[in-house]
């Protein structure tokens, strides 16, 4: 929304500020403005200037030189290139020293263009006549500029005075950020009566006089509502003997300043009344109109209809529709027919001024796809009540224009009355929500400024139509803060009873997680949770898979972003890809983000959210490295049990040889290992990649920060060490198994400190060797204590097949 | 005797002087004190001294041992320190070689910068709670004020799921969710992932973060809501930070507030970050519809409360002069590692 501040202090005279006063004034009463435009800003020293004489340029063909009187006494002498200038004309005239917007072609330079006295061809020329497009504007906003050359003022411009004025650019340009709730604010009139609460001026909205001549409208045309609800009010007036011409300057200026085109008189009134008040209008040819009848209806299933803009579209039965006694002659509150547009030729004009329900237009607009300055203002949901100001504002218009002949009367098809509300007003009830001291006359004050009315009997504000964001105590506590001042609120912190500032335990467990997964040289990445179908077959994942079940957004950004993930690899391998393609080497990254699961298909309940854990990396490190870091996460988050890990964890998208699931006492918490070479290409990384993901809700659930001293050794430990060469297939999880099982009491841990397979032991066999160490917490251990244990462990080895060195 | 005493006892002298090295010192010392030492052959030939005169020889002998001894220790202990200063200087590094580091992971700068919000919350008192990011349209949008067909459900550019279900468009559900709960007084922040269908540039994401803030208590005041956010502002900002409350329009909050700081690159002076205001817009806030009280069982008239929305990203991008919101979800390791 713009709004000119001539327009503005047309409604409030007595509002003498500048632009910045007025742009902090009104963003702290709520009127936001977002920045302003003085359309004098790069324009000095231009004045109405009469040309006097003109004669040839004695060495250039194509210029001229003119006398200019500019008010001076003496004329001036100019030279120029315009094609269009005549003697007796008066034109913008830069002086010497003076600054223009831009060039001819429109094109605006920042700061201006600076003016000096020069020579032209060795003909001296003291200033410059100026194009609507120096004077930084368009003929879009001045229609009545010539197309090419220098802009030319009616005979009975003043020479001499600020040609800037003349023109209307002496003004500044508003734009606000209004809000959704302010449907009045949409108006100029509503835009008014907050600067003149805001800066305590009085409000003087234009006085709407009667309009008509002594017929009646009725006998012109009829209108019929069949959907009230749609339409809850539906007013018409006509207008006959029409005189399409300009409107005038003033008008023309205005609308102007709002960033619309001037077009003629009949057009600009509604585009004005529009800005106005706020209430889009309509103009038909009354002529087009079969039967002199007006239907409003919901239109048929698949009905099509030619908008004034030449296109054909489709409509369904929520669209509302404006007929006449044959067809459809407008979309309601969205755009108008073809078939009933006002041309040149109009003799008699129906104007229209409804009221439509929002939702319905937002929802038809929607489905149509076609918004427009209506159905913007439409959709927020208007005030019937003002309606019939604006369509007798508007024949007010047209009478003191001299546009056409006004016909007597409205028809009003209106039927629920829309009332204003009442509030109930407790002055003590709004000091204390807002935490102030404010008197209650001070409060009244404020809303009498906005013209909401007071029953001091039952103490009740009265709230007028156009104001429905207001409907409870909070609302007024709103006005009296804005206009008593956020700025003025007194601060304080709440009081009353203390709580405990707090993470939860989750929180605090994914904290170690970061911590760990940083420590060992992982980045923390954060991807989309949504991502592409595709990304199943990127992973290899089976056709068949539960995982491919997933929550599918219906109104995607594109494919590409149209389900929610069901397993976290897909952005991780992304983010090590795009690391890969810009050459990063040895990158590490990990993400703790959701998977969402849906509990059944089609979604009708919201999916599971299991934070995930995932790691990655390429470069320097294996899946020893990565199985690393998941245990000292475990050891962190206080998980002191047993992890096994199973190499059967049959994930399709890593290594078959290299991948295990993570297995912590019997339950499978996630999985690690190489990721398959096949899947590696499919992200065009081209070295061994490395992941685990780790399911975080398992692990919230097994973790604990309770930690308990143990006490450090006092007695001498015994080291065995145990060599065995044995068969490739048997894997160390196995022995260690055995060294669990059967170490007895006081095996204290064992450690493996050498693997080999190669030329020195035969094909197919492997050798290894642990070191055991036994302890007891009250003795130095004798050789008998351990000897038993010892001597099972080997025994089981050897069953195994497992050969033992000495 | 005596003579011979005097002689070994310079000769052991003139020995230890000449001594250059720990081992040569040793070797007098064998030499001289020894088992087989001169001194020790002396001791051995006392049996040939007449009785009478071997207390006074024993002594003779044992002062010679110790003036020996003596002077043994005190090179000793000069060669030692020579030895050492000598390897001290042989071991010279050059410390300005580079640092052998363990590559330390970095965190992400959104979670610095949660982090940082968390830490100012938590120590006024508030938890720190999470709700789902598929949520019920009922409370992402109709418990909060905002019925089926209200303008502010297209504002926010929401992903559905279906008629029922969306990927929440903002953190605010969360604050329905904890009401529910029915234990009062609240006061908590919900930090998390939000969605909005907005293409992806340099300044939007489909998929951001928000914090969302919820006090609910006796006699909460709009002033309580200045109060707490200013304070936010000066930790998070920095001391002299000063905050602006501008009226502005939320379905779930009435009187609402939008809240601009002073510009933490200029201190209000005006700069290319704020451009040239001087103030930076961080957050919208204000305080609990009573409807939305009531919606989840809470009496207005008994209670009253505030709630604040900020926007992650834009506080890591404006605190870390970070140009693009699109460096945050590439993952970069070049852009992590600055953090």
């Amino acid at each position: 929304m713009n709004t000119s501040l001539s327009w503005i202090k047309a409604y409030v005279p007595e509002l003498d500020v500048t632009p910045q006063e007025y742009t902090d004034a009104m963003t702290l009463s709520g009127s936001k403005v977002e920045g302003y435009e003085e359309l004098d800003a790069d324009l000095d020293k231009i004045v109405i200037g009469q040309i006097t004489k003109i004669e040839k340029h004695p060495d250039a063909d194509k210029l001229v030189v003119c006398q200019v009187d500019v008010g001076a006494g003496e004329d001036i002498q100019i030279v120029t290139g315009a094609p269009n200038v005549k003697e007796g004309q008066k034109v913008p005239v830069v002086l010497d020293g003076g600054r223009v917007a831009g060039g001819h072609d429109g094109k605006k330079t920042p700061g201006g263009i600076k003016i000096k006295k020069g020579k032209l061809r060795g003909v001296a020329s003291n200033g410059m006549m100026c194009s609507i497009e120096e004077l930084g504007s368009s003929r879009d906003m001045y229609p009545n500029a010539p197309e090419e050359g220098i802009y030319i003022f009616e005979d009975d411009a003043p020479v001499g005075e600020s040609a800037v004025k003349a023109l209307g650019l002496d003004d500044v340009v508003f734009e606000y950020e209004i809000t959704s709730n302010r449907v009045d604010c949409f108006g100029v009139l509503g835009l008014a009566r907050e600067a003149a609460a805001t800066f305590r001026k009085e409000f003087k909205p234009p006085v709407v006089t009667e309009t008509g001549n002594g017929e009646d409208v009725n006998d012109y045309v009829k209108v019929r509502v069949e959907d009230a609800e749609l339409c809850p009010r539906y007013c018409a007036r006509v207008v006959k003997n029409i005189k399409i011409g300009p409107s005038p300057e003033w008008m023309q200026r205005r609308l102007a300043s709002q960033g619309i085109r001037p077009i003629n008189n009949i057009v600009d009134i509604t585009n004005y009344v529009m800005e106005e008040y706020g209430q889009p209008m309509h103009a038909y040819d009354l002529d087009t109109i079969a039967g002199h009848e007006i239907v409003v209806r919901r239109a048929a299933k698949g009905e099509k209809f030619v908008t004034l803009d030449g296109q054909e579209r489709a409509m369904d039965d929520t669209v509302l529709m404006i007929c006449d006694g044959e067809k459809a002659v407008g979309i309601a509150g969205i755009m108008g027919g073809e078939n009933s547009m006002i041309t040149d030729h109009v003799q008699t004009m129906l104007f229209e001024a409804a009221c439509f329900d929002g939702a319905n237009i937002r929802i038809s607009s929607k489905k149509i796809g076609l918004r427009t300055d209506a159905s913007g203002k439409f959709e927020k949901g208007l005030d019937p009540n003002n309606a019939i100001d604006a369509i007798n504002r508007a024949c007010q218009l047209v009478e003191e224009l001299g546009a056409g002949e006004v016909v007597g009367g409205v028809v009003d098809v209106y039927g629920k009355k829309k009332e204003g509300k009442r509030i109930p007003f407790d002055a003590a009830k709004i000091n204390r929500l807002l935490g102030t001291q404010i008197e209650k006359e001070e409060m009244l004050g404020y809303f009498e400024k906005l013209e909401l009315g007071y029953d001091p009997e039952k103490e009740e504000v009265l709230v007028p139509t156009f104001r429905q964001d207001l409907a409870c105590l909070a609302d007024l506590a709103e006005e009296v803060a804005r206009f008593y001042g956020y700025d003025n609120i007194p601060t304080s912190l709440p009081s009353g009873e203390a709580t405990t500032g707090k993470l939860s335990f989750k929180l605090r467990v994914e904290e170690v997680a970061r911590n760990v997964a940083e420590y060992c040289g992982f980045s923390q990445g954060m991807s989309y949770s949504f991502e592409s179908p595709k990304v199943f077959d990127k992973l290899l994942i089976e056709k068949d898979s539960k995982l491919r079940d997933a929550v599918v957004i219906s109104n995607p950004l594109g494919e590409d972003f149209s389900i929610m993930r069901t397993v976290s690899l897909n952005g991780m391998l992304t983010s090590l890809a795009t690391n890969y393609n810009r050459r990063n080497k040895n990158v590490r990254l990990y993400e703790l983000g959701n998977i969402y699961l849906p509990k059944q298909i089609p979604v009708t309940d919201l999916p599971e959210e299991r934070m995930q854990l995932t790691l990655g990396m390429y470069g320097e490190g294996d899946f020893y490295t990565m199985k690393g870091v998941v245990e000292e996460f475990f050891e962190k988050a206080g998980l002191h049990g047993k992890t096994a890990y199973d190499p059967n964890a049959g994930k399709p998208f890593l290594h078959p040889g290299r991948q295990a699931g993570v297995v912590y006492e019997g339950k499978a918490v996630g999985f690690l290992g190489e990721v398959h070479p096949q899947v590696a290409d499919n992200y065009s990384i081209k070295e061994r990649v490395y992941v685990a993901v780790i399911d975080m809700p398992q692990i919230v659930e097994l973790a604990s920060f309770d930690r308990k001293y143990e006490g450090i050794a006092k007695f001498p430990a015994v080291t065995r060490d145990i060599s065995m060469v044995m068969k490739k297939g048997i894997l160390a999880g196995e022995v260690e198994e055995v060294f669990s099982r059967e170490g007895g009491q006081y095996l204290e841990r064992y450690e493996l400190f050498d693997v080999y397979e190669g030329t020195q032991i035969k094909s197919g066999f492997k050798s290894m060797a642990y070191s055991l160490t036994f302890r007891a917490k009250d003795k130095t251990l004798e050789e008998a204590d351990y000897a038993l244990a010892l001597g099972r462990i080997l025994k089981s080895l050897e069953e195994m097949g497992i050969e033992l060195r000495k | 005797m005596k003579e011979r005493l005097e002689q070994i006892r310079e000769n052991a002298i003139r020995e230890i002087q000449k001594s250059d090295g720990l081992a040569k010192l040793n070797e007098v010392r064998v030499a001289f004190l020894g088992k087989k030492g001169e001194l020790t052959a002396v001791l051995k030939g006392m049996k040939d001294v007449l009785p009478e005169e071997r207390p006074m020889v024993g002594q003779l002998v044992n002062e010679t041992r110790e003036s020996i001894e003596n002077l043994i220790e005190e090179t000793k202990a000069k060669l030692e320190a020579a030895e050492r200063d000598l390897k001290l200087k042989q071991e010279v590094i050059d410390v300005t070689l580079p640092a052998k580091k363990n590559r330390v992971g970095h965190r992400h700068p959104n979670t610095i910068a949660l982090e940082e919000v968390e830490r100012i919350f938590i120590g006024m008192g508030y938890e720190v709670v999470e709700g789902p990011e598929v949520e019920y349209q009922d409370y992402n949008f109709t418990r909060l004020n905002i019925p089926p067909n209200h303008p502010a459900r297209d504002e926010q550019d929401t992903f559905f799921i279906n008629d029922e279900i969306c990927l929440r468009s903002q953190t605010s559900p969360v604050q329905v969710r904890e009401m529910e709960k029915g234990r009062l007084p609240i006061r908590m922040i919900a930090p998390g992932r939000v969605f909005r269908s907005d293409e992806v540039d340099a300044t939007h994401s489909p998929s951001f973060h928000q914090i969302e803030g919820l006090v609910i208590d006796k006699n909460i005041t709009f002033a309580d809501l200045k109060g707490t956010l200013a304070e936010f502002a000066r930790e998070m900002f920095g001391e002299g930070t000063k905050v602006k409350f501008r009226p502005h329009h939320f379905p779930f909050t009435e009187p609402s507030a939008e809240v601009d700081v002073t510009c933490f690159k200029c201190g209000g002076k005006g700069c290319r970050f704020c451009k040239g205001s001087g103030w930076i817009e961080i957050l919208g806030c204000g305080m609990v519809h009573p409807d939305v009280l009531r919606m989840s069982d809470i009496d207005p008239e008994e209670y009253s409360g505030f709630a604040f929305g900020v926007g992650l990203e834009r506080i890591a991008l404006l605190k870390y002069e970070i140009d693009d919101m699109r460096l945050l979800y590439e993952n970069d390791d070049r852009f992590l590692r600055q953090f």
